[in-house]
């Protein structure tokens, strides 16, 4: 073998168009958005795991990251505003051997979805979810969200936001979910090995990945370019866990932290109703 | 045959029975009086042979469920009353395009908003047709009886999966909480339909096949890897702006109803081959009404009873028919008037068409129907 074989060896490129399906590309995501790198992250992310794609079931609700479940090849299922984790827990439920994946926004997960967000996390039940938290409404043009920033302008907040945030994490971790992990379109390699990690943990795994709309809520908020709003908001806007432990308080104000927050074992829902619920009724 | 032993069971109760019985193995709903029996039962039978019982955080969650699960492979039931009814209509609508079957039974209290929960009603009749946005299909059986809600559960399902389609149960608080003897059937004893599985290879598959009036539909997990949206779509389930196929898809979703109709309605006739005056009326106001008809002969006038058993599609072809044979139709229904004018359009003119409205929580009786008959004599 040359040397020169070699070398290609171990240059092969990731191979994306075994998860793609062929002539659904180029997607609909505005140039500078991250959502096309962090699905990047999370289908090296399922390689890894090497999930049959049979078995691999994507659902998502309505908004741009919502659109993701077109472009891969798995069972696919684009619902209704909010309710993605409904129709998840159905499929799951009905389906336990379903690798149920839901993608969501941070409009569509925390605002008209936010019952079904917590309850979903409270239930336990074994789903990884991925919310894309750019904290603005992209698909209908840029209004405000409940992640938008405070003084954040929007389309709907033209005299700056005056409603605080969510923080995704915390709310899932009180919520009941059992993996909470926070990632950036900018850390790409660091949300690839999150999201591995979320999909191998049993129950409901949560990633709130930050990421960013340049086109609308950018240019509404005076960020030069896509890129410098990526080393503002995701670079320099994040620590992770690891780094945060050895930093000043005031260091850390005002930045979310990166990293898996919150892992704990709790029974899974689906489990739990085959060997309580129908190993009692079996007995009756 | 050993005559088979008879059950007293309430309506809702029945309902519970004639889904398991029609193969439902996946149930979830949120509790709304006067239907929370139906998920009371669902919860204790299902575990019991394999099947699935969730309770989820709100009735939206379990339409959403619902939808989910049946893409999965699974024949799944929801229940609810007027309010979740109105939660659950955008999820409904997203069944009709995506062309998931599943069966909604709404048990009819009175409104609107909160009203009058453990009251009966017959008011859903066109939030059952119209409450969805867009042009939509539309199946909805209102049996009247309590084994006939047994029965009706199990075509529901039928129609269900025959036509690729959620198909919506009405019937009013007191058929679904009154007691009556009824037989629970033998297997094999009422059809049961299951879903058309595709022939072809997961290569050669096209969920939304326009080659088809309905499309086989695989279940999710099964190597037919393929994408379901609410939004307007191709064969092969992808989002579409093409006007041509826009069009083409939301008329055959349409005309598979329209050219099944002979197959989907079901009427019950009551006197009414001589009749002069016919009642038309469902559920419990049609129990009345049958018991009004009746009296009505026993004083020499020809009253007769069509009780439609499908609600949706309407019955047309029955109400213009007998339109042309008698003096008048009565609408007794508790409502302010929603099959009434629809009577009137089948009826085209034909004749008299005249409702009696009731919407203080209590049944419309036989004597109030009586005198409106009289009225035609």
């Amino acid at each position: 073998m040359s040397a020169q074989a070699v070398k290609q060896k171990v240059s092969v490129p990731f191979d994306y168009d075994k998860y793609l399906r062929p002539g659904k590309l180029p997607h609909i995501w505005c140039p500078g958005c991250g959502h096309g790198i962090v699905l990047k992250s999370l289908l090296r992310a399922l390689d890894k795991a090497a999930y049959d794609k049979n078995d691999i079931c994507m659902v998502s609700g309505i908004g741009c990251s919502s659109r993701t479940p077109g472009y891969v090849d798995f069972n696919t299922l684009h619902t209704i505003h909010g309710r993605a984790f409904s129709f998840a827990t159905g499929v799951k439920f009905a389906k336990p051997k379903m690798k149920v994946i839901v993608v969501t926004g941070d409009g569509d997960a925390l605002a008209i979805g936010g019952n079904h967000f917590i309850h979903t996390c409270r239930r336990n039940i074994d789903m990884t979810i991925l919310v894309y938290s750019n904290s603005i409404y992209g698909m209908t043009g840029g209004q405000y969200s409940p992640t938008t920033p405070e003084g954040s302008i929007a389309t709907t907040s033209r005299y700056g936001n005056i409603e605080p945030p969510f923080d995704v994490c915390e709310m899932a971790k009180a919520a009941g979910a059992t993996f909470v992990a926070r990632g950036t379109a900018y850390h790409t390699l660091e949300l690839e090995k999150i999201l591995f990690e979320a999909l191998e943990h049993k129950g409901t795994s949560v990633v709130d990945i930050i990421d960013s709309c340049p086109i609308y809520y950018g240019r509404m908020n005076k960020f030069k370019s896509a890129s410098q709003m990526m080393d503002v908001i995701e670079k320099e806007g994040t620590v992770s866990v690891k780094q945060a432990d050895k930093l000043p308080a005031e260091k850390l104000e005002g930045k979310l932290l990166r990293g898996v927050l919150h892992k704990v074992e709790r029974p899974e829902y689906c489990e739990t109703y085959e060997t309580v619920i129908m190993g009692k009724a079996a007995g009756k | 045959m050993a005559e088979k032993k008879k059950k007293l069971m309430q309506g809702n109760e029945a309902c519970a029975e004639g889904a398991l019985y029609a193969g439902c193995r996946f149930y979830a709903g949120y509790p709304i009086t006067p239907s929370t029996e139906i998920a009371e039962v669902m919860s204790v039978r299902l575990p019991k042979i394999g099947g699935k019982f969730i309770q989820m955080e709100d009735e939206i969650a379990s339409i959403g469920a619902i939808i989910g699960a049946s893409l999965a492979g699974m024949k799944t039931l929801t229940a609810t009353s007027g309010p979740g009814f109105s939660l659950k209509q955008e999820g409904l609508g997203y069944a009709c395009i995506a062309e998931i079957p599943c069966v909604i039974v709404d048990v009819m209290r009175g409104g609107p908003s909160t009203g009058y929960p453990t009251g009966p009603s017959q008011s859903d009749i066109m939030q059952a047709k119209w409450g969805t946005h867009g042009d939509h299909p539309a199946i909805s059986l209102a049996p009247a009886y309590v084994q006939e809600i047994l029965t009706e559960t199990v075509r529901a399902f039928n129609l269900a999966e025959k036509y690729r389609t959620p198909v919506v149960i009405l019937y009013d608080e007191i058929v679904g909480h009154m007691r009556e003897p009824i037989t629970i059937p033998e297997p094999g004893e009422i059809e049961v339909i299951d879903r058309a599985a595709p022939a072809c290879p997961p290569e050669e598959y096209f969920p939304y096949d326009n080659n088809f009036l309905v499309a086989p539909l695989a279940p999710f997990g099964e190597g037919y890897r393929f994408h379901v949206t609410g939004l307007n779509h191709k064969n092969d389930g992808f989002p579409t702006n093409d006007p041509k196929i826009i069009e083409e898809n939301n008329l055959r979703i349409m005309r598979k109803i329209d050219e099944n109709r002979a197959d989907i309605w079901k009427n019950e006739e009551f006197g009414v081959d001589d009749a002069e005056v016919l009642v038309f009326s469902i559920g419990s106001t049609a129990r009345s009404a049958r018991y009004a008809a009746n009296a009505a002969r026993g004083s020499g006038i020809k009253a007769g009873l069509l009780r439609p058993i499908t609600i949706w599609p309407f019955p047309d072809a029955a109400v213009e028919e007998l339109a042309k044979r008698v003096k008048a139709i009565i609408v007794p229904e508790l409502n302010l008037g929603q099959m009434v004018g629809e009577v009137k359009r089948a009826a085209n003119g034909a004749c008299a068409v005249e409702g009696i409205h009731r919407v203080d929580g209590e049944p419309i009786n036989p004597a109030q129907i009586l005198d409106v008959i009289k009225k035609y004599r």
